[in-house]
């Protein structure tokens, strides 16, 4: 691609009246004051979940809510993890963190790969009809999830796959295929098409463009759609709740299940240990693909990408 | 001889928007074809129907004889240099330039040895481990046309190689390709919308406009016989002047008026056929318009002419007058006295002379 240099921005000098020291650091005292407030509004259930989850339930019962624990116990995560109840079975989440990450991890990577060929097909490899076909995808996106339960049980048993995991994973397959190559379609228009064009003068089939040349550049996007996939699926109630059954059931049915299992007392520490386990695993991807996840957001807009 | 290239009765439509309409051109080996015209000609339309890339619509295309309508690009024996390059960002310039070897299966030992050849033919060995992204404009020109190079192909597109540079690079570029062409006796076509490239470079040019060809010829041909108005003013820097006039016969004499507002410039010729219109064209290239005295011959003609405008331009000085209700360009060498405002005699060499007519632009003589 051509590289345009643009000019760098000329400060023009300041020729506002300067406010006096005193009012600037007053400024400035007031708005770090503000993002604190906000700061502390947003990190105050976190705060919450987490302080109770390592009390002891006497402690929480006779103390704040918002009080630091006095005496740490892990004793709430040890139960949510493997003790806790629910419904008949009082095996804790674990084998319900399993069933999640059976089932995410193929089928965010299934749809990822899909929407990679997709996008890179859609947006590389012009034939009739490409456009109506993403258009159709598209649509495809915007469906409620509500819509598609009942044609997907019905499809889901007409295939056998009813109440598997491997069934859970279709559906979510064909439900995520929409964005992921909305997302890479997105990514592959802005490159440029005389790409594909050297690379079949020099010989490369449809495959091995791909392969060779398209997906090594795609690493931004992969990111950015492995995110949003992982976070869709493994967050996934509805899909879970409906398609699964005793044994198969993903961690977000689970963590329900303990919460309002009714039988007994309600123990706040272990609900709250269950959820953060619940969410342990996407707050990771984050943590680990962050900056990958913004800089792909901004990519397509980025001239000059390619070379 | 077979030519490298033959491109017969060739067509090309989007849709319904015909881009490229009954072009015919042949090649023979060794030689340097350049296509030239404005933006959005058909140019890089061609090349790719050429190489494959596009379907055709009509006509045929041959390499080596061969028909190439059914071949894959691959399977052509071309290679392609592209006006972004088209490098592939993530590999290193080594695997950019041997990706087409690699592809085809040839064995590591001959891709190493080709790899280095081209390397040091083109001065890029200390780059090989480079990607894309952390070379000049140049030296990723320099790529691309290694990974061209590298293929030994019967025949070499290029489109546009130069225009990403600046004006210096590419002057410098244009002479290696052209020691490039002869170095390896190659066949190349070779697309610009730079006239000046087209003419330091090319055996053979074709002026296109619109997806028709307009002319087909050597520079000199090119550049001395224009086909038509559209060729007389695109190629060439100043344009040729285009100077309406009057004939009038007088026997076998034939007088020229040219309008102008200190009255008509009258010039004879001889050698005006019978069968041309009284109105025609007139094209003069500036530099067959200069200074009265420095150029003498039966065919050369002065008159007094006020100068509108000099221009300088270090080996010589332009001036503009108005001719016939245009402006006329003429090179006079760069000590001229010649003073906006003030006559000057200028002399205009008529041997060299072009008579188009107005209503089709078609060259007259
Ligand atoms: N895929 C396409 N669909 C429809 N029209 C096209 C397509 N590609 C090119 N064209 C049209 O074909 C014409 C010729 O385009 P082409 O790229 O060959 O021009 P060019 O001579 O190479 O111009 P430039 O010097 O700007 O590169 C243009 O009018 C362009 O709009
Ligand atoms: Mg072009």
């Amino acid at each position: 691609m051509t590289d345009y240099s643009y000019p760098a921005p000329t400060m023009s000098p300041d020729t506002r009246p300067a406010p006096s020291r005193y009012g600037q650091t007053a400024l400035r005292w007031l708005l770090f004051t503000l993002l604190g407030l906000f700061a502390l509004f947003y990190l105050m259930p976190l705060f919450v979940m987490v302080t109770t989850s390592l009390k002891s339930l006497e402690e929480i019962r006779s103390g704040s809510l918002v009080a630091f624990p006095r005496d740490v116990t892990f004793e709430a995560w040890r139960t949510a993890w493997s003790g806790a109840c629910t419904g008949i079975q009082c095996e804790g989440l674990r084998p319900y963190f399993w069933n999640s990450v059976l089932l995410a991890v193929p089928a965010v990577l299934i749809s990822s790969f899909l929407g990679a060929a997709n996008g890179y097909v859609i947006a590389q490899w012009n034939f009739r009809g490409a456009n109506l076909i993403f258009s159709a995808m598209l649509f495809g996106c915007f469906i409620p999830f509500q819509v598609v339960l009942l044609p997907m049980a019905r499809m889901l048993g007409l295939m056998g796959l009813a109440g598997t995991i491997p069934g859970l994973i279709f559906a979510h397959v064909i439900y995520g295929i929409g964005f992921t190559t909305l997302f890479f379609r997105n990514f592959y228009v802005t490159i440029p098409s005389d790409l594909v064009k050297a690379a079949k003068v020099d010989g490369a089939g449809f495959f091995r463009i791909f392969w060779s040349i398209f997906l090594p550049l795609s690493l931004p996007i992969i990111v950015v759609t492995v995110i949003w996939q992982f976070t869709q699926i493994w967050n996934d109630f509805l899909f879970g709740v409906s398609f699964s059954q005793a044994g198969t059931q993903p961690i977000t049915v689970a963590l329900n299940n303990i919460v309002n299992s009714t039988t007994g007392i309600k123990e706040y520490n272990v609900d709250m240990a269950a959820a953060i386990i619940a969410g342990l695993p996407t707050l990771l991807v984050y943590v680990v693909a962050g900056k990958y996840f913004i800089r792909g957001l901004t990519a397509g807009s980025v001239k000059g990408l390619m070379q | 001889m077979t030519p490298i290239l033959d491109i017969q009765n060739l067509s090309k439509n989007y849709g319904a928007v015909q881009i490229l309409n009954d072009v015919n051109v042949a090649i023979d080996p060794g030689e340097f074809l350049v296509l030239v015209g404005p933006s959005g000609c058909g140019k890089s339309t061609l090349l790719n129907c050429i190489a494959g890339l596009e379907p055709i619509s009509g006509g045929a295309i041959r390499i080596g004889g061969r028909d190439m309508t059914q071949v894959s690009p691959k399977d052509r024996d071309i290679a392609m240099v592209f006006q972004s390059y088209a490098l592939y960002p993530t590999m290193t310039v080594a695997k950019n330039i041997t990706f087409g070897m690699k592809v085809r299966g040839v064995d590591a030992a001959t891709q190493a040895q080709k790899l280095a050849e081209v390397a040091r033919q083109l001065q890029i060995e200390p780059l090989l481990n480079r990607r894309p992204g952390q070379l000049s404009g140049g030296q990723r020109q320099r790529v691309a046309m290694g990974r061209a190079v590298v293929r030994d192909p019967k025949l070499f597109l290029f489109d546009e190689p130069l225009s990403n540079l600046d004006a210096k690079l590419r002057v410098s570029m244009r002479s290696e390709i052209k020691k490039l062409h002869q170095n390896l006796g190659a066949t190349m076509v070779y697309v610009t919308h730079d006239q000046i490239e087209a003419m330091t470079l090319a055996t053979k040019i074709v002026v296109m406009k619109g997806g028709v060809v307009q002319q087909i010829g050597s520079p000199a041909e090119i550049y001395n016989h224009p086909a038509n108005l559209f060729v007389a003013d695109f190629m060439g820097s100043p344009a040729m002047n285009l100077i309406p006039a009057r004939t009038r016969r007088q026997g076998d004499d034939v007088q020229i008026e040219i309008a102008r507002a200190e009255g008509a410039l009258v010039v004879r010729q001889a050698s005006y056929g019978h069968d041309r219109p009284a109105d025609v064209i007139l094209g003069l290239r500036p530099e067959d318009i200069v200074e009265a005295g420095f150029r003498s011959g039966a065919t050369v003609q002065a008159a007094k002419c006020r100068i509108d405008l000099v221009e300088p331009a270090g080996a010589d000085t332009y001036v503009v007058s108005e001719l016939g209700g245009k402006q006329v360009t003429a090179r006079l060498h760069a000590e001229t006295k010649a003073q906006p405002g003030a006559m000057l005699d200028l002399a205009f060499d008529l041997a060299k002379v072009s008579f188009f007519a107005p209503d089709t632009g078609e060259r007259l003589n």
